[in-house]
């Protein structure tokens, strides 16, 4: 019985080295690429929602990771920081939308230095298809009414969905997704003015890929 | 001729007979969750479909060195691996789907379809026809998903191959046709009840087809069978 155990153990090791090495083999080779591809789609969002004119860097470079309450998770979330001429112009900063109907929505908000938005994405979420899920851009075109908003829109009490008495469009068919959202970019907007001084003296935590 | 009938056998088995998705109702929780529309389904089938060739390739390869007590987890594990090699490689080509696909690509790993033909055929039988079922029944579940995420691509949203750029590049957003314009989205059909309702449409329709080539083929008389009594005295 000893013996079959041993032979058995043996073979099975055997398998097990061989498809992890092929696994290794594939990642190895992958690595470079997929980096690429997540840098790529990074950067595409950032372009979508930080206009040229306001940053002179590749933001996605050039970031930091904070946590807070605010940000809406325990999780840490990256800023990323545009400059013009060295000069801090405007920054990006994930967070995240709690109350979804389903879940957390994660978002991206890009703010200039007044605290102007300049733009709002959502990354991930897992709200309803078909309702919920116009939040995504390739869905509706809700997400981009939040560009240009200004500091005091959002300041604004009535910073809220039309539903609940405020001046943003909700979609039909869904209030508690984009009421979620409308929140977040709040406390989103609130976090970047009270840190904002703050966030470009923090060391760069995003690696220089080249 | 013989070799032939063997293949043809297989491919009937693959894509009609015992087909994974409608028959042997293996796998069902990719079929159901990802056939919201065509490109996701044709990902996902093409997926399996590599998954499948691979491991019944590899499983029939080593067929004579595993031991008969340890072969199941080596089919994982060789299952397992392949499973990885397609995440990472669909990660690298087809970014887009990859996301799109979520957490239903790694579950292929348990997809039942897969292991049951590693240890149902593919342990029993020599390379070429290990592989050539593979790619049958991966086929077969393919078509499953495709017909399936069609139907429901087209009650849903009125489109079909709504994102086929982001499987088969820039070039296939060209792809997309718009079959009705919706003001608003039929629901049901997106949603997994509307997969559950699909899929118990096509189970049903593939058994009416049976039902009538059963019909027009000519009853084939029973053989009658000469009972032999013996008497024991």
């Amino acid at each position: 019985m000893k013996v079959a155990i041993t032979k058995n153990a043996k073979i099975l090791a055997l398998f097990a080295i061989a498809c992890t090495a092929v696994v290794g083999l594939v990642h190895e080779s992958t690595k470079s690429r997929i980096q690429r591809q997540e840098q790529a789609q990074l950067i595409s969002t950032l372009q979508q929602i930080v206009p040229t004119h306001l940053h002179d860097n590749d933001m996605s470079t050039h970031c930091v990771k904070v946590t807070d309450p605010l940000l809406g998770t325990t999780e840490q979330q990256t800023v990323y920081l545009g400059t013009m001429a060295d000069k801090p112009s405007s920054l990006a900063i994930t967070s995240v939308a709690p109350d979804g109907y389903n879940g957390n929505i994660h978002i991206i908000s890009a703010f200039d230095t007044a605290g102007n938005l300049t733009g709002m994405r959502v990354l991930k979420h897992k709200e309803t298809p078909g309702l919920g899920d116009k939040v995504e851009v390739r869905k509706s075109d809700w997400a981009l009414s939040f560009a240009g908003k200004s500091a005091q829109d959002i300041a604004s009490p009535s910073w809220l969905v039309k539903k609940d008495g405020g001046f943003i469009d909700q979609f039909t068919g869904a209030t508690i997704t984009p009421r979620a959202v409308v929140k977040a970019v709040k406390n989103a907007a609130n976090y970047v003015n009270e840190h904002q001084i703050t966030l470009y003296k923090q060391t760069n935590s995003c690696e220089q890929t080249q | 001729m013989k070799i032939d009938n063997e293949y043809k056998e297989l491919a009937w088995q693959g894509l009609w007979k015992n087909n994974p998705g409608l028959v042997q109702l293996l796998g069902l929780c990719p079929l159901l969750a990802v056939t919201s529309t065509i490109t996701n389904a044709l990902g996902l089938g093409l997926a399996t479909l590599l998954v499948l060739v691979g491991s019944n390739a590899t499983v029939s390869y080593i067929r004579n060195w595993v031991p008969k007590e340890i072969r199941i987890p080596i089919f994982v594990l060789i299952i397992a691996a392949f499973v990885t090699v397609v995440q990472l490689l669909m990660n690298a080509f087809t970014y887009g789907l990859y996301q799109s696909l979520g957490i239903f690509l790694p579950l292929i790993v348990t997809n039942c379809a897969i292991i049951g033909r590693a240890e149902a055929y593919a342990s029993k039988n020599p390379l070429k026809q290990s592989c050539f079922d593979g790619l049958m029944m991966g086929l077969g579940f393919t078509a499953v998903l495709v017909v399936l995420g069609g139907m429901r691509e087209i009650l849903g949203q009125g489109t079909l191959f709504d994102g086929a750029d982001l499987l088969l590049g820039s070039w296939a957003s060209s792809l997309r046709i718009e079959v009705f314009h919706l003001d608003s989205q039929f629901l049901l059909a997106i949603l997994p009840p509307g997969a559950f309702i699909g899929m118990g449409l096509l189970i049903a329709l593939k058994n009416v087809i049976d039902e009538k080539q059963k019909e027009k083929q000519p009853e084939v008389s029973p053989e009658s069978i000469e009972r032999v009594r013996v008497k024991f005295d």
